[in-house]
């Protein structure tokens, strides 16, 4: 490897994603691997690349909430128990996604070094608005791969430093950008789990509140649909929940959300509906 | 036909160190040192916004003294290899040790073949998994690398600044300490710093994955004011 040093009017500036097709030398590219996978894909179908399903995100008092299941699934397989769909984007935003899996993750390595690499490279943090966009920009390029089947759709929720409030981000196979007002849930059981969150949502909630009503929405959507995870206490894998609020990013602990877990089984068991 | 003028290499090359040298000695110096829980870097710089020491990886820093445009345009290309060699294998890759032999690639091959060498010189600091292990590369404007131990200082009136801190470093000293000797040793006997004058950053443990951190005008004032009492 050399120094990577640009003439003046070929310089990438900030834009990681620029700077990898300017490199040429090899590195994996993403924007690249896009292009280049799109054809032949059909050979591969889409039932045998493992998916990620659902995410949903709640905003409370003081901060933003980020919660998703464990499964992912290949066709009727179960593909992975333990996945991760839930990371810290930088260290006020996160992102989860549902879609295919392989793809997703990339995705979201690719957006985590771009973000800090903005940040070092020009010495001030992208806004929440430029990180929120830049994410629709990776969407967009990734439509060639979309259309053949290989989804990706991110949620991503953000600590906003100038509106001093948590914000919800939503996005389409285009790349289209859509900000929710309180709240959104992605993926196979999104509709499950956001019609828990509208039922039971009240405005400036906890976080401790928040993470119950996000756990049990997970819950509720893992009890539809099949490709969703519920809480496994047998193999102690739980939801990952995340909370982004002006201390920055924190993952809720593993025994936190085993307790709250145990607790919201319990409720529905003793008194709430079992159908 | 004219004939080009024959000049000697040793002469051409003593020129150009030359020429480096006094662009290098005109600006402020720099420190680096280890203290019981990191790295510290602290550099006479009384621009907010025009660093003079950053972040370049979880735990690689740089500080560049000289000519502004020259280092940054070092500083990026470093960020550059840290990300892309990051991002092609792992974050456990990035070492101190090979950005410091590119960058000694770079400078040697400039100060060799262009017109002009870069008057710059330079600091790749890397925080050890024990703070003993750190790692401070001082590369200068000929490529020269130099492993320090312990500290080093950077830009003009270096070695009487060197002198200075000589005396007074002591390993496994706290931050405050090791602010406080090196704020001494760069103001020198007849000037006094002010928190404003500094720009001082850390690469501390217990900061998470990304080491780097810049040191607050506020405690800096705490440390400094404290100093002259």
């Amino acid at each position: 490897m050399n120094l990577p040093i640009f003439e003046v009017n070929e310089d990438p500036g900030p834009n990681f994603f620029k700077l990898l097709g300017s490199l040429d030398h090899g590195e994996p590219s993403f924007l690249k691997a896009s292009q280049s996978l799109g054809h032949g894909l059909e050979a591969v179908q889409a039932n045998e690349i493992p998916h990620g399903t659902t995410i949903v995100a709640v905003r409370f008092d003081g901060g933003v909430l980020i919660a998703g299941d464990r499964r992912a699934t290949a066709g009727n397989i179960i593909a992975d128990r333990r996945i991760e769909k839930v990371y810290p984007a930088d260290r006020f935003s996160a992102v989860g996604f549902a879609g295919s899996a392989g793809p997703a993750m990339e995705m979201v390595k690719l957006f985590q070094v771009q973000l800090e690499h903005y940040e070092k490279v020009e010495g001030v943090t992208l806004s929440l608005e430029g990180k929120a966009n830049q994410l629709a920009q990776m969407i967009r390029a990734n439509l060639p791969m979309a259309m053949q089947g290989l989804v990706v759709v991110p949620l991503f929720v953000g600590w906003d430093k100038e509106s001093l409030k948590g914000r919800i981000f939503n996005y389409d196979v285009t790349g289209g950008r859509y900000e929710e007002v309180d709240y959104y849930a992605i993926g196979s059981g999104g509709r499950e789990a956001q019609a828990y969150v509208k039922f039971a949502y009240r405005s400036q909630l906890s976080k401790q509140d928040v993470i119950r009503l996000a756990l049990r929405s997970l819950f509720e959507a893992a009890q539809e649909d099949s490709a969703t995870g519920g809480p496994d206490f047998m193999r102690g894998v739980y939801p990952i929940v995340a909370t982004v609020d002006e201390n920055g990013y924190e993952r809720a602990s593993e025994v936190q959300i085993a307790e709250i877990s145990k607790e919201v089984v319990d409720e529905v068991a003793q008194g709430g509906p079992r159908q | 036909m004219s004939m080009p003028y024959y000049v000697a290499p040793e002469q051409v090359m003593k020129d150009r160190a030359d020429y480096a040298r006094k662009g290098i000695a005109r600006g402020r110096a720099l420190l680096g040192t280890l203290y019981d829980r990191g790295v510290l870097i602290c550099a006479e710089n009384p621009s907010r916004s025009l660093h003079k020491i950053s972040e370049i990886y979880d735990r690689i820093a740089f500080a560049g003294v000289g000519k502004y445009n020259e280092f940054d345009q070092l500083r990026v290309a470093g960020v550059r290899h840290a990300d892309t060699k990051g991002y092609a294998y792992s974050r456990h890759d990035v070492d101190a040790r090979s950005l410091a032999n590119i960058y000694a690639q770079y400078l040697g091959q400039v100060f060799t073949h262009e017109m002009k060498p870069m008057e710059v010189e330079i600091l790749v600091a890397e925080l050890g998994t024990n703070v003993s292990e750190s790692q401070l590369y001082h590369i200068l404007y000929d490529g020269t690398v130099v492993d320090e131990t312990n500290y080093c200082v950077l830009g003009g009136d270096a070695e009487a600044v060197l002198g200075r801190f000589g005396e007074l470093f002591r390993t496994s000293w706290t931050l405050e300490e090791a602010i406080k000797a090196s704020v001494s040793a760069l103001a020198g006997p007849e000037r006094g710093l002010s928190a404003n004058d500094l720009e001082v950053a850390v690469l501390a443990q217990g900061n998470g994955r990304r080491t780097f951190k810049r040191v607050s005008q506020e405690e800096l004032k705490e440390i400094v004011t404290v100093k002259k009492e």
